[in-house]
């Protein structure tokens, strides 16, 4: 205010009432921005801070489903480190992620290259390519686990039918050698649209100036991918592979629906098994353990994401 | 890519390498949704007849699987159940980040890069990293095995992600048009309300749709929270609890997966451009 409130009053202007001066609190900036933002940030401290808090506090005790436990300290930890099954989990979480997120990577580029080409029925062509990213993820794994079932897979009919395999074919989940191979495949059907569309982005942002500069300095079609389009891609390619990382890391329905972690545990991911633990066989504790094992590769995943990516 | 330089051999050759190669993208695409639709309308012994193409229907089309999913099972509940927590558990959640979102993306306060921070890492924590101890908050609260379960923590991960998508569209808006609003003696909330929000409508609608997608695919705390059949989503309802015990049930299961995925679809095809520009701002979790 310009004018003093003592002035005001001695000038015979009356004193604004409680809901005036309620309002003009309100109405400063940093008042009214803080006032925004409560309801969110209750919702993050209550739901999303104190339940993280309280996966900690799980790891370190023997908590059982209706049994409040005490405080172990690390012995969950250590008895988790030393389960065979744990050990394969682990091992097959980062199998999982790095043939998945390659192939995604490179089927993502190369499906985002075409979808950039100008075709008839444009539209049509990304409704369809992005049709397996809206479809609720557990029930098309529905469908894909009847591709692959054990006795009609469509899959095994087609390959024996185009003369690839013998008959039978493989029992796709039931054996240990192959369910890895399916659970990947279905991660990338579901995956690639995100990749594709993402990268397509990217590829639209690039100035055409620089496709011709190298064209007139006779680079080829492969050279002009190398040189141009592959260097310009890099920080979307960065953005769109550490989402996908710690997403596919972190998967749990494809895993849930096809195999639960069988055959054999050979596709048990750490989600799954937190699941497993945690509430099928209901030792809270533990599976709260298991779980926190994500958090080291997000925590990585936030210190890259915020360190180099969001400061271009 | 300069069309007009080339020969028309060579852009008949170009174009013919472009349908090789995107044909086969689509058909991978497509193809399981097309099984699952012409197997939920496929008879029992066609079904499991090893000599037939599983390709066709040859043997007549059938609606018994989705007769029986409809009249003999709690589909119809399931549906009502995704209905109302989507809706529910979006809107508040579209609420309270159109608040969070614009404070974060115009106003100037102490904390607030710090505060757009944690949203952004709120918004990378998966489900699976939290679904254990909230098990335990959704009984403490006395809603576990209710709708209520879903409606109260979906909002967990919308709001972090509508609040990124919406501080982008917030941005891009000039800030002129609403400090001309406030010396013209509109409060900070009409602004926001009646100048702000009309010129964001594209992101609203993105944030709306990707909000009621996430919600209606949405498995780990659907399956965790709710165990009583009457209360299920229809994604975990259909998942779950529509396998019985024999092996010949892929009929029905095909048609409950097509039926629960048809909404979702429908809106999809409806708003295409939505969901790509939505996908492009928000990079969502894929």
């Amino acid at each position: 205010m310009a004018v003093g409130q003592r002035v005001l009053e001695a000038a015979g202007v009356p004193r604004p009432g409680r809901l005036a001066r309620l309002h003009e609190w309100w109405e400063q900036e940093h008042i009214f921005g803080y006032g925004l933002i409560l309801p969110a940030l209750l919702l993050i401290v209550c739901l999303v801070a104190y339940p993280f808090g309280m996966a900690i506090y799980f790891s370190l005790s023997d908590y059982w489903v209706g049994s409040p436990g005490t405080f172990i300290g690390l012995d969950n930890f250590r008895e988790i480190l030393k389960n065979e099954v744990f050990h394969r989990t682990v091992y097959n979480s980062f199998v999982f992620t790095s043939i998945a997120v390659v192939i995604k990577t490179i089927l993502g580029v190369w499906l985002a290259m075409l979808l950039f080409r100008t075709f008839k029925f444009k539209r049509l062509i990304r409704g369809a390519v992005l049709l397996p990213w809206v479809i609720p993820t557990a029930l098309s794994t529905l469908a894909w686990w009847w591709m692959f079932d054990s006795l009609y897979s469509v899959v095994n009919w087609t390959a024996i039918h185009l003369g690839l395999i013998y008959p039978p074919g493989p029992n796709w989940l039931g054996m240990t050698s192959y369910a890895m191979a399916a659970v990947i495949a279905v991660n990338v059907w579901r995956g690639l649209p995100f990749f594709a569309i993402i990268v397509l982005a990217g590829l639209v942002s690039i100035p055409r100036e620089f496709y011709e500069a190298a064209e007139v300095d006779g680079a080829g079609s492969w050279g002009r991918f190398r040189h141009v389009t592959l260097p310009l891609l890099k920080p979307v390619l960065a953005v769109v592979i550490l989402f996908s990382t710690i997403f596919t890391f972190s998967d749990f329905p494809i895993v849930q629906v096809l195999t639960r972690g069988g055959p054999v545990n050979t596709t048990h991911l750490f989600a799954t098994l937190a699941y497993q633990v945690g509430l099928t066989g209901g030792n809270l504790g533990q599976g709260a353990a298991i779980s926190l094992f994500l958090f080291p590769v997000l925590a990585a995943f936030v210190f890259i994401q915020l360190r180099y990516i969001r400061k271009d | 890519m300069q069309v007009g330089v080339r020969s028309r051999g060579a852009r008949i050759r170009s174009s013919v390498f472009g349908w090789a190669n995107i044909v086969p993208f689509i058909l991978f695409a497509l193809f399981p949704v097309y099984f699952m639709v012409i197997t939920s309308f496929k008879n029992d012994a066609e079904l499991y007849n090893l000599k037939a193409v599983p390709f066709l229907i040859q043997t007549g089309v059938i609606t018994e699987h989705y007769s029986y999913l409809l009249f003999k099972t709690e589909f119809l509940t399931w549906m009502l159940n995704s209905l109302i927590i989507s809706v529910v558990a979006t809107s508040v959640s579209l609420v309270i980040a159109i608040l969070a979102g614009y404070s974060l993306a115009r106003l100037r306060f102490p904390g607030a890069a710090s505060f757009g921070t944690a949203v952004f890492i709120t918004y990378l924590v998966p489900t699976t990293l939290l679904f254990l101890p909230l098990s335990q908050v959704v009984v403490w609260l006395g809603i576990s095995d209710t709708i209520w379960a879903l409606i109260v923590t979906y909002p967990t991960f919308l709001v972090p992600f509508s609040t990124w998508l919406l501080m982008g569209y917030f941005r891009t808006i000039p800030k002129e048009v609403e400090e001309c609003a406030l010396v013209d003696g509109a409060t900070r909330m009409q602004t926001l309300v009646r100048i702000v929000l009309p010129m964001a409508i594209p992101g609203i609608m993105a944030a709306v749709l990707f909000g009621f997608t996430l919600t209606w695919n949405e498995f780990t705390y659907a399956l965790t929270f709710v165990s009583q059949t009457q209360n299920k989503t229809a994604v975990v309802g259909v998942t779950a609890d529509l396998i019985r015990g024999d092996i010949y049930y892929w009929g029905s299961l095909m048609a409950g997966a097509v039926l629960a995925s048809v909404p979702i679809v429908a809106i999809y095809v409806f708003f295409l451009d939505y969901y790509v520009s939505g996908l492009t701002a928000g990079a969502v979790k894929g």
